[in-house]
């Protein structure tokens, strides 16, 4: 193309541009209603001070940052960003790790790990509603079952669900569960990418499997694992039904991330307070673009070295 | 016949296809709207024009009782209904961006807290601009579509929570309901339940409207008011709620319970009292055991003003004014007593006029409970509070999980829930 286009008149290549553009305006129209003019409106409503009636008139005045200066002396604000760090990191932690061993352990390639592997992509596939509800029926304190197999062994009931200092738990519990399979898969998909003749090298050299693992895969693997963490951190920052399903943010905020409290200050109150909703959720996007920058950076800095 | 030059009714139509070609439907608002975009075309057949009415019942489909009832109505008005059904917690938003864009439906049915919201947005007519007769609507249930002196629409019906009771554990406890006549008898009473080994009382604290809805009874019979959540009342009516919990006469699990599981856990038949409303009527008789009904006690004594559930009809704001005549027909249609008696059967609500609620009570003497109980029931943006409400329900409903899980005393709990309320209604 680029070298017909070179021998081509200007005139021909001016039309060239234009079908050039032509080709770009479906995705350039796709990203501009679907991508910037949500954000932009989303941006807007939080730094507006909207009450029903001006939302309805569309005579919002201006507010600057009132409505993030609202939303950081909220007494909900603290708990729910620390909420928010745990969730994430804990949750994040656990899933690699355990998404990791998983990834391990099937790459061995032994009889029927493909039907095992495949079993275990159960909790991705099922839509989120039903999981959450079942772990919300598991973990009910009065009649789930987790509190019966618990009193099999002798240990006492435990409020999941409903105590302040059990219910984030149990919410982080149910996202780990969900989120093993994702980091399963792409890890997997990482693991057949490393030759094995680079096993094969270590093995003679007379490296264990400890030293196998730490010394081969974990390094070979670091690209991969970065952006499963990314993504991972992204999607778990504004994981959202689980939560709600299972606890709706309760008992009285303890289970309350960034995520559930932007959507009950928008949506769960019969008086919808748009502005504080939508600069929470503005925060929410900040701090995923932080992340997705400094993935950038490390990745660009990895390229160089 | 919906006035309008046809010049604009021919370029209304001439948009109307634009718009369907391009398939931009969702995205195009035109202020002008006037309610019914499609009203311009192809509706003049009908002689009246098409009516949009919006429902939170989307259980009921064409085929159903309410449906047909509302085609009725608009075949007596000489128009064509269309009609929308959406579940209750989408509508308020719907509403409110229906305004926004200029195309509200002609007649809106909403929950009867809402009504304040819609009516401080701006979205709704008063009985004074739409000629709507409420003279003969029940003051009480009235009054949660009252702000500010005026009225913003009539309450199709009404229902309110009342206390669910199981024959047999009770019998095998030893307890006489009828005993049960302020909060001290009913504690007697689930502690002889407890006693005999069986559990005591569910209802709903989650945190949501729901578990302010459910724990108000309680709230109200105790004497406090909602304008003063830290009142000795109020706090006593939390520490009698968290007090059943500490002694196990309520399970733990209440504090995450909506009104649906609470009903489940009462429908295993181990619990002896379930707070619920109207509408479990119909699955009270699918449990397999005998039950009863109850009034909410108050705390010495007396019936205790639980909410009013149950919605509004209203007619929203249309920059095409001549269009009410029509709405207020439709309206008073779905209302009037003899419809009333249908309506309020098809949703299993109690009607809000007194000559319905008796023939109610005549065609199912089990109703007579609840028609007591509607009576003594309250609004609960009522006492003008209308659009505040809602900044004291989530506070309230914060405190009660927090006194409910033990996290905070019931005093601490309500103080810290009335600084926040104070601040927000301000």
């Amino acid at each position: 193309m680029s070298m017909s286009r070179a021998t081509r008149t200007p005139a021909r290549t001016r039309s060239g541009q234009w079908a050039a553009w032509a080709f770009l305006a479906p995705v350039v129209l796709y990203l501009l209603i679907f991508y910037a003019y949500p954000l932009y409106r989303n941006v807007e409503l939080s730094l507006r001070n909207y009450t029903v009636r001006s939302f309805v008139q569309g005579d919002a005045p201006f507010a600057g940052f009132a409505n993030y200066a609202k939303v950081f002396a909220d007494a909900t604000f603290a708990p729910a960003l620390w909420h928010t760090i745990v969730f994430t990191v804990v949750s994040l932690a656990f899933q690699f790790t355990i998404g990791l061993a998983l990834a391990v352990f099937f790459s061995r390639n032994f009889r029927l790990s493909a039907t095992l592997r495949a079993l275990f992509l159960v909790p991705w596939l099922l839509p989120l509603i039903v999981s959450a509800s079942t772990w919300s029926w598991m973990l009910n304190s009065e009649s789930g079952v987790v509190n019966a197999a618990l009193s099999w062994v002798g240990a006492g009931p435990v409020n999941w669900l409903t105590s302040p200092d059990w219910s984030l738990w149990s919410v982080i519990i149910a996202n780990i569960w969900i989120g093993i399979p994702f980091n399963l898969v792409v890890l997997y998909s990482g693991l057949q990418a490393i030759p094995s003749a680079v096993y094969e090298a270590a093995a003679l050299d007379g490296a264990g499997p400890w030293q196998r693992f730490w010394r081969v895969t974990f390094p070979l693997l670091r690209p991969v694992s970065a952006i499963t963490l990314l993504l991972g951190l992204v999607y778990t920052l504004k994981v959202f039904d689980i939560i709600w399903i299972m606890t709706k943010g309760g008992p009285s905020d303890a289970s309350t991330t960034l995520a559930t409290w932007s959507y009950r200050l928008g949506f769960g109150n019969l008086l919808p307070s748009f502005g504080p909703g939508a600069a929470v959720g503005n925060l929410l996007i900040v701090m995923a673009l932080v992340f997705g920058l400094v993935y950038i950076r490390v990745q660009r800095r990895q390229a160089a070295a | 016949m919906r006035p309008g030059s046809s010049g604009r009714r021919v370029a209304g139509m001439g948009a109307a296809v634009l718009v369907a070609a391009t398939g931009l439907a969702a995205c195009s608002s035109q202020p002008d709207g006037a309610g019914a975009p499609s009203a311009g075309a192809g509706q003049s057949a009908a002689g009246g024009g098409t009516y949009t009415i919006w429902d939170p019942y989307p259980q009921y489909d064409k085929s159903s009782d309410w449906v047909k009832l509302l085609d009725t109505c608009g075949t007596q008005a000489g128009v064509t209904v269309e009609r929308t059904g959406y579940d209750t917690t989408d509508l308020t938003n719907k509403a409110l961006l229906a305004a926004q864009q200029g195309n509200s439906p002609d007649v809106l049915i909403v929950d009867n807290p809402v009504v304040s919201t819609l009516a401080e947005a701006g979205v709704l007519t008063t009985t004074e601009e739409n000629k709507l007769d409420v003279t003969s609507i029940a003051p009480n249930l009235l009054a949660a579509g009252q702000l500010g002196g005026k009225t913003y629409g009539i309450p199709i019906g009404a229902n309110t929570l009342a206390l669910y009771y199981n024959k047999e554990v009770l019998k095998k406890a030893g307890v006489d309901a009828d005993s049960v006549k302020d909060w001290a008898s009913l504690t007697a009473a689930l502690e002889k339940v407890k006693a005999a080994g069986k559990k005591g009382i569910t209802f709903s604290a989650i945190g949501t409207e729901e578990g302010s809805f459910q724990f108000l009874p309680w709230f109200w019979g105790s004497g406090a008011n909602l304008t003063k959540l830290d009142s000795p009342e109020g706090v006593a009516s939390v520490a009698l709620w968290a007090d059943w919990l500490k002694k196990g006469y309520a399970p733990n699990s209440v504090i995450n319970n909506t009104q649906t599981t609470s009903w489940q856990e009462f429908a295993t038949g181990d619990f002896a009292f379930g707070e619920n409303g109207t509408w479990q009527l119909a699955n009270a008789k699918k449990t397999g055991f005998d039950y009863g009904i109850i009034p909410i006690p108050a705390k010495d004594g007396g019936t205790a003003p639980a909410p009013t559930g149950g919605e509004f009809v209203s007619i929203p704001v249309q920059s095409d004014t001549a269009r009410y005549a029509t709405s207020q027909k439709l309206v008073s249609c779905l209302t009037s007593t003899d419809n009333s008696l249908t309506t309020t059967t098809t949703l299993s609500y109690i009607a809000p006029t007194e000559a319905v609620q008796t023939k109610q009570v005549e065609q199912n003497a089990e109703l007579k409970v609840w028609v007591e109980a509607v009576k003594a029931a309250k609004g609960r943006t009522s006492d003008n509070l209308g659009t505040k409400y809602p900044k004291i329900s989530e506070p309230m409903w914060g405190a009660v999980q927090a006194a409910l899980s033990g996290s905070t005393a019931p005093q601490e709990a309500m103080a810290a829930a009335q600084s926040t309320a104070a601040s927000a209604t301000q």
